[in-house]
């Protein structure tokens, strides 16, 4: 079981029952639990989506979308059943913050979904848990039991006459599903693959029923935001940015671990106090703030709030709140084929820029950082991830290229030693091996 | 083609969940893997024909998700991470570890069957880097030798 770490610069508005025993029911309900949903029941729809949007909560599975907003999205007269599903495929390298929801405050994840059924007019609602997590799904199916056996899911929930049925659905590995439409693919029991969009999941989703898909994190703030009142809980964050976010700090830091800090919590703060600064006193060589998807930021571009917006303007995004430290030992060639390496075994296949591309660039980076490359590589490689933005059904083929590009353009001059260093300037981290017969791998024209 | 009370429970359960027979292919597939080991063409027929798929629909599916195998791995599947967060905090030493220790690579299981090895991408380990995962147990902030006592603690459980 993965350990808590605390700051005092943390705002604990969504991880405060965290190590309190409130995976079971009856500690959940001496910690408020089950007092949200209550409220929500009395609130109506409206009033709950319009909390919602007071409290500017936006998407915390990375693409910060404004949750309030989504659930107005879903007509409110429906031939189809509607139903929430809870994404807890978390896939995303550098990312481990829905885990610790789910360990430590289940219960808070199946009240958010009540309450999003509520908002929407959903009956079920499914929560998705990667198959890697398979001692969450006891947790979770366990946390589902209880709430079943004090009548709070089922018929009638608190007597109001409404039902509400939540269930488990575990994964089997695949990065891809953690995309909506291939994560509805996967509940139907298919191959992960995207589905074209429009129509969108709020109005045809699950069984072409509309859907609301929300990350867990996301779904967890929920009952704490009806407890303490969307504005309130917005006052925390920044404009536009409301509330608190789960940071997982990785990677070359002395204190790695899931915080809880306020949106726009600044990013060079983050990592040198709350993360303890540098492991072993190295210096620091670059961060990857958002999980592996997005572009990295070098040192001295760490002065930067942790919002949705100032990142954005920062040249990258705050996507999954997964900040990945590297210090100065560490050869970002080689980085950045561990980050292709990923996105090509995890690409669905579906469209051909993704697995063509990833492909590509994974085995131009492994000739490259064998010492197998060419100067005209480095500009390829850019060239490549380029022509991938925006040409393909879902984000999984920009996730692959923004940080291709970033690296690229920001450590030129190390990929550049590479041509000069033969094979790998850091041979001190070892070799992959892969690389003595790929070294061998022709080389991409244009 | 039999499996557990235990499967069966969780099986009659999990399709009222659902609109569709087919909904419950994916995590049907990985408890019949748990119990057998892996997905063989006798389990593949059996979880075909009871949600209603043809055996090639259902290998469709398997050979999508990672998890799901059509061929036996150890007792002990060590899975060890090398991805980013895991790579820079040394998780390619702990997998060359592994890889010495065990004396088998990639995929690779030892002549006892006792353990698999495979190197995995992201766990969701990452503030506990280097991980690795054996069956569904995790593993973290690993160094050599305490990847050699969790090994050898699993070979005394036999």
């Amino acid at each position: 079981m993965a350990y808590l770490v605390s700051h005092p610069d943390e705002v604990k508005a969504i991880s405060w029952r965290w190590g309190k025993g409130a995976e079971n029911i009856d500690r959940y309900l001496e910690l408020d639990g089950y007092k949200a949903v209550r409220k929500a029941i009395e609130m109506g729809p409206e009033a709950i989506i319009n909390e919602m949007k007071a409290s500017n909560l936006r998407g915390r599975g990375g693409a910060g979308f404004p949750t309030g907003m989504k659930w107005s999205f879903v007509p409110k007269e429906s031939a189809k059943p509607k139903y929430i599903l809870c994404n807890g495929d978390e896939s995303e390298p550098g990312t481990c913050k829905d885990r610790l929801i789910f360990e430590h405050d289940p219960h808070s994840v199946i009240e958010g979904v009540m309450i999003a059924g509520l908002a929407v007019g959903a009956k079920k609602g499914y929560i998705y848990l990667r198959g890697e997590y398979r001692y969450l799904s006891v947790i979770m199916q366990k946390a589902i039991a209880d709430a079943y056996a004090k009548g709070f899911l089922g018929k009638n929930i608190f007597g109001s006459g409404i039902d509400f049925d939540v269930y488990w659905h575990g994964g089997a590995g695949a990065y891809e599903v953690g995309e909506e439409s291939a994560l509805m693919e996967s509940l139907e029991g298919k191959r992960g693959v995207p589905r074209i969009r429009p129509p969108f999941p709020a109005v045809v989703g699950l069984w072409g029923g509309p859907t609301v898909i929300n990350n867990a994190e996301t779904l967890a703030s929920v009952p704490h935001i009806l407890l303490m009142g969307g504005q309130k809980y917005a006052e925390i964050g920044t404009p536009k940015n409301g509330g608190t976010r789960l940071f997982c700090l990785s990677g070359n830091v002395e204190k790695p671990g899931v915080y809880e800090l306020p949106m726009g919590y600044n990013l060079k703060k983050m990592i040198y106090e709350v993360a303890g600064g540098i492991w072993k006193g190295r210096n620091l060589k670059a961060v990857v703030p958002g999980g592996s998807s997005v572009p990295v930021l070098l040192a001295n571009e760490i002065d930067v709030a942790a919002d949705f917006d100032s990142m954005m303007k920062a040249g990258t995004m705050l996507g999954s709140g997964g900040v990945i430290v590297i210090d100065d030992h560490t050869c970002m060639v080689k980085f950045a084929l561990r980050t292709i390496k990923f996105y090509q075994h995890e690409s669905c296949g579906w469209c051909i820029p993704c697995r063509e591309g990833t492909d590509w660039l994974k085995k131009t980076l492994i000739r490259f950082h064998a010492g197998g490359g060419i100067k005209k590589d480095i500009d390829n490689m850019a060239y490549l991830a380029e022509n991938m933005l925006g040409r393909t059904f879902c984000p999984l083929g920009d996730a692959a290229a923004m940080p291709i590009i970033g690296f690229v353009k920001k450590f030129r001059e190390e990929f550049e030693a590479h041509l000069e260093g033969r094979p790998c300037p850091y041979e001190d981290h070892g070799s992959d091996g892969e690389i003595p017969v790929l070294a061998q791998l022709p080389v991409l024209t244009r | 083609m039999y499996f557990s009370e235990e499967f069966e429970k969780r099986f009659a359960e999990m399709k009222t969940h659902y609109p569709t027979q087919r909904a419950v292919l994916v995590p049907t597939l990985l408890y019949a893997q748990d119990e057998v080991g892996y997905l063989s063409d006798e389990v593949i027929t059996e979880i075909a024909g009871r949600v209603g798929l043809t055996e090639l629909e259902v290998r469709n599916v398997i050979s999508y998700y990672s998890m799901l195998r059509t061929k036996p791995a150890g007792k002990y599947n060590v899975q060890v991470c090398t991805n980013v967060s895991c790579l820079v905090r040394g998780g390619e030493e702990i997998y060359e570890h592994c890889k010495k220790k065990l004396g088998i690579g990639h995929k690779g299981v030892t002549n006892d069957g006792m353990f698999s090895l495979e190197e995995v991408e992201c766990i969701g380990a990452c503030s506990w880097a280097p991980a690795m995962q054996v069956n569904y147990d995790f593993h973290e902030n690993l160094t050599d030798e305490k990847v050699d006592q969790i090994l050898d603690g699993y070979r005394k459980k036999g």
